[in-house]
């Protein structure tokens, strides 16, 4: 079967200096797994650039959505390949122009030569001109123009064959996912969290989920929703691992045990107490939540400090100093959003003081916490934790 | 989990086997179009007219039968049908606050179009205030919708009342007001054949039938516009081509739901009223949303605003519906609750609502509805299943 080409450029990996092949590789192999539904389809490196071949009947879009999903892809053009023959590349650039004025009703181009290979005979500028000039014989309807053109075409000959080009679809960016550790999202059903995953992925790190639940006063409805927003990361980064936790049983003790005002903050630290023990037994470095400085009275600069002092390991958050409308915005874009919106109880709100403490000491609440014993707790929780594999 | 414990009959029930069985032979070898001349067809024909026949034979005599998808379907063809056939007559649409959303949402879009609609009020059992009704009674009136019997509260509503004061005033006034009840709550408890209206709705899923399958029963002289329109099925009033499983199991869940149905509704009171005498013997702070006596008539004048037998609910004060809910399921008993969400005063009951509860008293109320399925020695599990999650609700104290 014919292919139609696709070539794939990577940002920052680009950048790096003595490690470039090592995070190429891993590139190669995350854009080799997001093609491999397709039979027969290839990626290989060719002069810092990708070049993906899928067979020709394969929708364009199913292609480019495939590829800018990967962590690391800067932007990936369809792309027609020529001899390195300019009469040549001419009439491939004129006749992908009849299609364009056929589907889309084109009317003005311009034409933009890139030469990397010195060897060829024609010059950058000249192979714009001479390439539009066949063009224009070929297509009567269409004129130049350089400065709002219809459709800009790069015409880019290189070492091993010419490619013609329109579109430059952008992707994330970002670095391959795998190249930069492992670490564990604390994942609540939220808006938030699904965000700060997903920039720490695109980052390079593997994800992996705990989520806290308090069933029965939380549903089986908002646990399916947290699933259905670990479904959408995965499809980013493939199958995710989710560890489930039922907080019930302490969130009960803290209730009967501890000052009502204090409760989310109690409730915080179990939590991450919890997932530092979880992501310490599954080989995970860090911890990353969803917090954003100040958005609740939990995350008051005061209480990261009473939260961040349970745990050894790092604690990354993302969003931090990001606003809330951003943080939206971004939840849109990864398509999280309307999940996140679904009104389900999540087991933050099933305990809700009516004036949480804001400003909270470390002491205060250590001693609070002295009623309980909070190993045992902990030890009870993890060895109830279910786990489930969400494939994207 | 061991066997489980089905108590929320109101939303739906289980359906017979034999309506299964029955289904499944009707989809396999019926599989005739009714209106098709030859014989597969002439056979499928012969299986509806019997159904609807079945049916017939249960309601008042005078009207007839109406196949349509369901309850909301019955509620939407009722209620639009006569609006078109007298809007030139007049605007005014008077119902009641506590309606299914079937006929609530149906008269809001109709509002939107030019009708006038007046909502009347209960008290705190749930029985509609007759006299709103009566007062609201016009020349520009041309509808009463008023429901038999409550879905949430239970209350049996004194349709027949309505009705008999609905036919004075056309008497005395020459007017042709309409009257509609919702009976997708009553059907399959009630005997049908003494509750006199011109419109009724029915779906066959509350009794033991198919999802999918309902009927509109309407009085033979009131000719209603078609509601659907096409090739002509259901005597021109809703075309397309017969569901014929559906409406022949709806038949024979029908059949078999009024057989010995005296004897079936004593039972069922007296699994209700002893769930109802535990749950106040073992729990305090409880609240019982409806009338105290049971009962099954729209006649009795005794009976008056009386609760079906099929619902029992009940606020425990200090607890969340949807809480106690979640805990119950994981015994294997399941219920419903009278809020959708319990954070969102929006999701409340609109009927619990119209019966004066307050918000918290809506968040903490919880319905169990019966069928004949359902036993005494059932609610022995339920009545200490409930006392738990109750009392560990309670002992959480002020929160939420």
């Amino acid at each position: 079967m014919e292919k139609k080409l696709y070539i794939v450029r990577c940002g920052e990996v680009a950048l790096k200096g003595m490690n470039k092949p090592y995070f190429e590789r891993i590139l190669l192999e995350r854009v080799r797994k997001a093609i491999e539904c397709y039979e027969d389809a290839e990626a290989r490196w060719i002069d810092g650039l990708m070049f993906v071949r899928v067979p020709a009947d394969i929708p364009e879009d199913d292609v480019i959505g495939r590829c800018v999903r990967v962590f690391g892809v800067a932007s990936v053009s369809p792309a027609i390949e020529a001899p390195k023959d300019i009469n040549e590349i001419g009439r491939l650039a004129a006749e992908y122009m009849m299609q364009l004025i056929e589907e889309e009703g084109v009317r003005t181009f311009k034409v933009k030569g890139k030469r990397a290979d010195k060897s060829f005979a024609v010059q950058s500028p000249e192979i714009g001109k001479q390439v539009g000039a066949i063009i224009l014989k070929t297509c009567k309807v269409l004129s130049v123009n350089v400065h709002e053109p219809d459709v800009l075409l790069t015409v880019d000959v290189r070492r091993e064959g010419a490619y013609i080009f329109r579109d430059k679809i952008k992707g994330f960016g970002g670095l391959p996912l795998g190249t930069n550790g492992r670490g564990m999202i604390l994942m609540s059903g939220g808006i938030d969290s699904p965000v700060a995953a997903f920039m720490m992925a695109k980052r390079g790190m593997s994800i992996e989920a705990v989520h806290f639940h308090s069933y029965p006063y939380t549903s089986q409805r908002a646990q399916k929703k947290v699933e259905d927003l670990v479904k959408v990361l995965a499809g980013y980064m493939g199958t995710i691992r989710m560890h489930v936790v039922n907080l019930l049983p302490i969130q009960e003790q803290i209730v009967q045990n501890c000052p009502e005002d204090e409760t989310t903050l109690l409730v915080r630290r179990f939590m991450m107490r919890i997932a530092e023990e979880i992501a310490v037994r599954n080989h995970n470095m860090m911890l990353i939540t969803g917090e954003d400085l100040g958005q609740v009275a939990s995350q008051t600069a005061e209480a990261l400090v009473v939260t961040d002092s349970v745990v050894k390991m790092p604690v990354m958050r993302p969003l931090i100093a990001m606003d809330k409308v951003d943080i939206m915005d971004k939840a849109r874009e990864i398509g999280t959003y309307d999940i996140s919106i679904q009104p389900y109880e999540d087991c933050c709100t099933v305990f809700l003081p009516k004036h949480p403490v804001t400003k909270p000491k470390l002491e205060r609440i250590e001693k609070s916490e002295s009623a309980l014993d909070v190993q045992a707790l902990v030890d009870a929780a993890v060895a109830a934790e279910e786990i489930i594999e969400i494939r994207p | 989990m061991a066997s489980l414990i089905y108590l929320d009959n109101s939303a739906t029930t289980r359906q017979y086997d034999e309506v299964t069985e029955l289904m499944y032979q009707t989809a396999k070898n019926t599989y005739g179009n009714p209106s098709s001349l030859h014989s597969l067809g002439f056979e499928a024909n012969n299986m509806l007219t019997d159904a609807r026949r079945d049916i017939e034979a249960l309601m008042n005599p005078g009207g007839e039968v109406i196949f349509t998808s369901g309850g909301t379907e019955s509620d939407n063809m009722a209620l639009v049908s006569t609006a078109r056939k007298l809007k030139r007559r007049g605007r005014r649409i008077i119902t009641t606050a506590v309606e299914h959303p079937a006929v609530l949402e149906t008269c809001r879009r109709l509002s939107e179009d030019g009708f006038e609609v007046i909502y009347a009020g209960v008290d705190e059992k749930g029985l509609v205030n007759t006299e709103e009704i009566r007062q609201a009674l016009s020349d520009d009136t041309i509808m009463v919708s008023v429901m038999t019997v409550n879905n949430e509260s239970g209350t049996v509503q004194p349709v027949n009342e309505i009705s008999r004061m609905i036919r004075e005033y056309n008497k005395s006034h020459g007017s042709g007001i309409v009257f509609h009840t919702d009976a997708v709550q009553a059907f399959g408890k009630l005997r049908m054949s003494g509750i006199n209206a011109d419109l009724i709705s029915v779906s066959g899923h509350k009794f033991h039938g198919p999802r999918g399958a309902g009927f509109l029963y309407m009085r033979k002289d009131l000719k209603l516009p078609a509601f659907i329109t096409g090739g002509g099925q259901e005597n021109h009033y809703r075309s397309s081509t017969e569901n014929l499983p559906g409406i022949a199991g709806m038949a024979l869940a029908a059949k078999i739901s009024y057989e010995d149905i005296d004897t079936k509704m004593q039972e069922m009171s007296e699994v209700n009223d002893y769930l109802y005498k535990g749950l106040t013997a073992e729990l305090r702070d409880i609240v019982l949303n409806g009338a105290e006596n049971l009962g099954w008539s729209v006649d009795n004048e005794v009976m008056r605003g009386a609760r079906c037998p099929a619902v029992l609910n009940i606020t425990f004060k200090g607890t969340r519906g949807e809480v106690l809910l979640h805990t119950l399921e994981q015994d294997g008993i399941f219920v419903s609750t009278g809020s959708a969400c319990a954070s969102h005063k929006t999701g409340d009951s609109h009927v619990l609502s119209a019966m004066g509860l307050d918000h918290k008293a809506i968040e903490g109320a919880i319905r169990f509805s019966f069928s004949e399925f359902n036993t005494i020695e059932e609610m022995d599990v339920v009545i200490d299943r409930v006392k738990a999650a109750v009392n560990r609700f309670r002992r959480l104290g002020s929160f939420r």
